[in-house]
């Protein structure tokens, strides 16, 4: 994707993730900006399913050649399914943030933590 | 004295100008008056290329070499011989000079040795990773502890006493810093017992180390060894490059880590070092290897290039939670470990395995059947075994090697110095360089001075 | 260097090396083919002296090439490689001067070279006499007493230097668990202080380039064991305010460490142990010109103070009276009887860091190096770094480089400096990293690049009192013509190199799916 895109639907924790929201659970990924600032994407190193996640925690790696970045959960929960397509081809992180290269879903435990997260317009205006 | 600058006294004045100082002084202004030494460094003059030349010839002459005795010394370095030709390619500027290969489109050289290098270490290890050189063998054992403790966060190392003493001991270093505490496996009958290395397994054991051959020259057998760790322990090897040409290799064992001291692959025994380790793995731990990696890439007209990869392990990119610290390892000594691996080739490392191992049985016939000498063990052995010695422990051990040093002869490494509880220990080791002629010599001169030694109180002769 | 311009194209500058495709050992040579010749076998063959179950099942898969094709495959490689005797090399942090050949004589007598490390002591008189007195240079040259040459390369010698802080701390009884770096630090502190078990506590950096003294005295408290520093630090500056960062370190007990990488700025000028360090380390392949190898070998000694001594390293090398069979360790009737020996006897030492006694051969290039060069020959090397460093800065401002590659601290330097591409990148449109690409068609290695992490499109760089100063005329006008050119057409750089063997590779295609061996 080559140009910045922050959609209306989702939420966003100002370490450049996003999460969306679906009843119950939700699903994590990282924002445009976030790819965009650490070059291809070259490895994830996803978490098992089972793991718990906290907010404001980290839950995984991202690498590109040169940069490791920590992906920080923007709810807690529990990671009920990991995207394995990333394994092969990480790339989609780069590519479509918030469709193909969504990261993790979670079953949360907490849903009254989306109050502590952005809108796109907030989240966009807080960029640097 | 000498001197590698250039500046000539037009040179400072007008870079001094250019700067917009006026002296040297004043380029070091940042460094107050009480911080600065104020005098020259108390050290000798500076001297000429021939006069420093001359001083170390000196110094070298007053060691005894490998050039000046026949010497059965190996316990973890071994006289070896190395090959002219890589004699010739260490000394080429473009493999000696550079740096590390920061810029790979002006590295390929380095790069793609590298890259041989690892093709080389798998193959000689039947596994499938390996980095591109670690410092030397027994750092690489510790190094192989803190792969093991990051990778499952278990803090117990079980440590067959067969392993290198350096090795276990740098290991104790590490292991102090990083947290994990240190359980020994006995010997028994030359081997790792066993039973007790079972009975010291368990389910919190980072990693489980065992050394092939071991410190006393016996070929462990790993594979039961290996099948004894419970899931998750990280089993360690570590192994003797050159016995690999004929002992069944660590992949083929259930080893999961195999390490190794490098030097006797084209390395010169230069008193210790430098030499190299070698760090192979099985696949579960390529992203938790220490040290460079190269791999095979393209370059923007899609020719087939190499570069560093896999950086992200690394220091200077995952700082405090890389998998090592170890950023300049041992690229020449490396590259003269592939040197000298494609020299031997396929079929050579395994003619001079079966030469060591023909030399070597001879050899501790030889002596084994000298009066005043006894086996330690039993087991097989490759290129060095351990024999007990009839005389006052350590110190009758030593007397006898200085007796065989005055018909110029070592013969091999007194174990007291290391193992406690073999006092009158003998290790000797075998190379290529020790033809029978001179096994026959050794024997002659142990022979003559056993016979000069006092027996010891309440030993049978 | 700089009359002459390089190829604008790859068209243009593809070279008959390009044209020769990378082919690896693996891929040459025949089945049957060797150099190695084995010797006859002299003594009776005896069947059976290994079970079968723990032999070699086939042959590893090694190369099986002649000699001949064994030296032109490695004499062809080589010359894919760029390297100091051939060109400037001004890789900020790594001290590229000069490698004497002297020192590869010396290094190559079979008195050294063939010297087995377990050798008896009494007959590596020579061995321990040149260690014993290169422990003496270098702990005059730190103004710290006592020595351990074990380490392997500078990482090795901070482990050894954090170790030993746990050992001082563990000894008084006290716990700590946070070592203090700055953020300007090498990637080697702060993977070090995790590796011996501490915490890493980051400190700021102020705005003249020294170490945050607001942000350290809120950070030192009696939880600190250690603040590890590099003086010079790695922006090239002297910290101005080195003596109130010692005394807030002595002031809560921790101990403070010289990581030795810039020691090449202040060797006979200034010591650290003068200065209130602890423990030093010396990369001897850096500011004592040991050839780095394409990656090592190094060597990492560290320099130590007399309460860390205890802990130091064991064996340590000591002179002493011979002793004599029956036991005379009597004090020495005079000087000429006493010999070199190793000291395993140190109850509380932290143990060993390696095998053997250290990387003797490189021992020998720096005792060679520092006999060589003796005390006005070392402070003239490091008077003449920080000379050509400056004269290096300013001939780059003559050259009108500075409003797009400006300093990024504006002040004098020491042995580096540090040139900000921030204002290029804006203004241009090419990175540091194409600035780097682009200097190599003009045959200059390039400084170091996007280090350190504090400073935007940073370029490191380290000229080394070695180089001439038309050299650094020329450097200095190659950087100047890039930029002129990227002003006309950025995407020359952008592509840049086109005369190398190989032109910009894909890293993260190397990273994502990782070929690191010759498949069978």
């Amino acid at each position: 994707m080559a140009d910045a895109d922050y959609p209306e639907d989702l939420l966003y924790h100002p370490e450049h993730d996003w999460a969306r929201l679906d009843g119950e659970e939700a699903t994590f990924g990282i924002t445009w900006y976030a790819q965009d600032a650490l070059g291809e994407v070259v490895f994830f190193d996803p978490p098992e399913v089972g793991t718990p996640v906290a907010r404001d925690e980290a839950y995984a790696e991202v690498e590109s050649v040169k940069a490791v970045s920590d992906v920080i959960a923007p709810l807690s929960g529990e990671v009920v399914a990991v995207n394995d397509a990333l394994v092969d081809a990480p790339e989609r992180i780069n590519e479509d943030p918030y469709g193909d290269g969504w990261l993790v879903r979670v079953r949360l435990s907490d849903p009254g933590e989306r109050e502590h997260l952005m809108g796109a317009a907030a989240y966009a205006a807080a960029l640097p | 004295m000498s001197t590698y600058t250039a500046v000539t006294d037009g040179d400072r004045r007008a870079m001094l100008e250019a700067i917009g100082v006026s002296s040297i002084e004043d380029l070091f202004a940042d460094i107050p008056a009480e911080l600065r030494l104020g005098r020259e460094l108390a050290l000798p003059a500076g001297m000429t290329e021939q006069d420093v030349y001359e001083h170390l010839r000196e110094l070298a002459a007053r060691n005894r070499s490998a050039e000046d005795e026949i010497t059965f010394l190996g316990a973890g370095m071994y006289d070896h011989y190395v090959p002219a030709v890589v004699d010739m390619l260490l000394s080429r500027s473009e493999f000696l000079t550079p740096y590390t290969p920061y810029q790979p489109e002006v590295s390929q050289g380095t790069l793609q040795a590298m890259f041989e290098y690892q093709t080389a270490i798998c193959e000689l290890t039947a596994l499938p990773v390996s980095n591109a050189s670690v410092y030397e063998g027994p750092s690489a054992v510790a190094s192989a502890g803190y792969l093991a403790r990051l990778a499952n966060g278990r803090r117990r190392f079980v440590v067959s006493r067969g392993v290198h003493p350096h090795s276990r001991q740098t290991l104790e270093t590490y292991a102090h810093g990083f947290g994990a505490e240190i359980v020994e496996v006995p010997l028994r009958d030359g081997v790792t017992d066993p039973q007790a290395w079972a009975g010291a397994l368990d389910e919190d054991t980072a990693a489980a180390f065992v050394q092939q051959p071991n410190f006393l020259g016996a070929v462990e057998d790993v594979a039961p060894l290996a099948a004894a760790a419970p899931d998750g322990t990280v089993v360690v090897g570590a192994y003797d490059p050159i016995a690999l040409g004929v002992l069944a290799p660590p992949g083929a064992c259930g080893v999961h880590v195999a390490v190794g001291e490098g030097q006797g692959l084209g390395n010169r025994l230069d008193f210790g070092g430098p030499s190299f380790g070698f760090f192979a793995a099985t696949d579960a731990y390529l992203r938790r290897m220490p040290g460079r990696i190269a791999g095979e890439t393209v370059d923007a007209d899609g020719r087939r290039g190499f570069v560093l990869t896999l950086q992200t392990r690394e220091q200077h990119i995952r700082r405090e939670k890389a998998t090592s610290n170890i950023c300049t390892a041992q690229a020449l000594n490396a590259l003269a470990g592939i040197v000298y691996l494609s020299w031997l080739g396929r079929r050579g490392l395994v003619e001079l395995g079966e030469l060591l191992l023909q030399r070597t049985a001879y050899a501790r016939q030889r002596l084994g059947a000298l009066d005043g000498v006894r086996a330690l063990h039993d087991a097989s052995v490759v290129r060095e075994f351990a024999l007990g010695l009839d005389v006052e422990g350590l110190e009758g051990v030593r007397r006898v090697i200085d007796r065989c040093a005055e018909r110029g002869i070592n013969p091999g490494f007194a174990l007291g110095s290391e193992l406690p509880e073999h006092p009158d220990g003998l290790l000797v080791a075998i190379t290529e360089q020790r033809s029978r002629a001179d096994i026959d010599r050794l024997a002659e001169a142990l022979g003559a001075a056993l016979a000069a030694e006092p027996r010891p109180q309440g030993v049978a002769a | 260097m700089s009359e002459h311009s390089p190829p604008r194209s790859a068209t243009e500058g593809a070279s008959p090396m390009q044209r020769e495709p990378a082919v690896t050992i693996f891929e040459r040579g025949a089945p049957g083919r060797r150099s190695f010749v084995c010797p006859e076998l002299d003594v009776p063959r005896r069947d059976g002296l290994l079970p079968e179950h723990l032999r070699r099942a086939e042959p590893p898969r090694l190369p099986e090439v002649s000699e001949p094709e064994l030296a032109r495959h490695y004499v062809r490689l080589s010359r894919r490689n760029f390297d100091l005797d051939s060109g400037f090399y001004p890789l900020g942090s790594c001290t590229m001067k000069h490698n004497p050949r002297l020192h590869e004589r010396v290094a190559a007598l079979p008195g050294h070279a063939r010297l087995h490390p377990l050798q008896d002591p009494r007959r590596a008189q020579g061995a321990l006499e040149l260690m014993w007195n290169l422990e003496r240079a270098l702990a005059e040259i730190a103004g710290l007493p006592h020595v351990s040459l074990q380490p392997s390369a500078g990482s090795h010698g901070e482990l050894a230097g954090v170790l030993l802080t746990r050992a001082y701390h563990a000894d008084r009884g006290e716990r700590r668990h946070k070592v203090l770096t700055p953020d300007t630090a090498h990637g080697t502190n702060p993977a070090t202080v995790t590796m011996a078990g501490y915490d890493v506590v980051k400190v700021g950096t102020a705005p003249d380039g020294g170490v945050d003294i607001e942000d350290l005295a809120a950070k030192a408290d009696t939880d600190v064991a250690c603040l590890m520093l590099t003086n010079p630090n790695t922006l090239g500056l002297w910290d101005r305010h080195i003596e109130r960062i010692a005394a807030i370190v002595h002031d809560v007990g921790a101990t403070l460490y010289y990581d030795g990488a810039n020691l090449n700025a202040v060797m006979g000028v200034s010591r650290p142990g003068d200065i209130g360090f602890d423990i030093v380390h010396f990369n001897l392949h850096k500011s004592f010109t040991q050839p780095h190898g394409g990656g090592g070998p190094g060597s990492g000694p560290i320099a130590v103070s007399d309460r860390i001594e205890p802990y130091l390293m064991a064996p340590t090398i000591v002179r002493r009276a011979p002793a004599e069979p029956g036991g005379g360790n009597g004090a020495p009737a005079d000087g000429a009887a006493l010999e070199f020996d190793l000291d395993f006897d140190r109850p509380k030492s932290i143990g060993r860091l390696r095998g053997f006694q250290g990387n003797y051969g490189c021992f020998v290039r720096a005792y060679a190096y520092i006999r060589s060069l003796g005390a006005e020959g070392l402070r003239d090397a490091s008077e003449v770094a920080v000379l050509n460093a400056n004269y290096l800065l300013a001939r780059l401002r003559r050259a009108g480089v500075a409003d797009l590659l400006p300093a990024a601290y504006d002040r004098l330097c020491m042995h580096e400096f540090v040139l900000s591409g921030a204002p290029m990148k804006r203004d241009l449109g090419i990175r540091t990293l194409d600035l780097a690409k682009r200097l190599l068609d003009h045959g200059y290695h390039p400084p170091t690049v996007y280090f350190p992490l504090l400073v935007e499109e940073a370029l490191l760089i380290e000229p080394t009192e070695t180089e001439t100063r038309e050299t650094l005329d020329a450097f200095a006008d190659a950087v100047a013509a890039i930029l002129a050119e990227a002003a006309e057409d950025p995407e020359i750089a952008r592509q840049a190199p086109y005369t190398t063997p190989v032109r910009r590779l894909d890293e993260a295609a190397a990273a994502k799916r990782p070929v690191i061996r010759q498949p069978a």
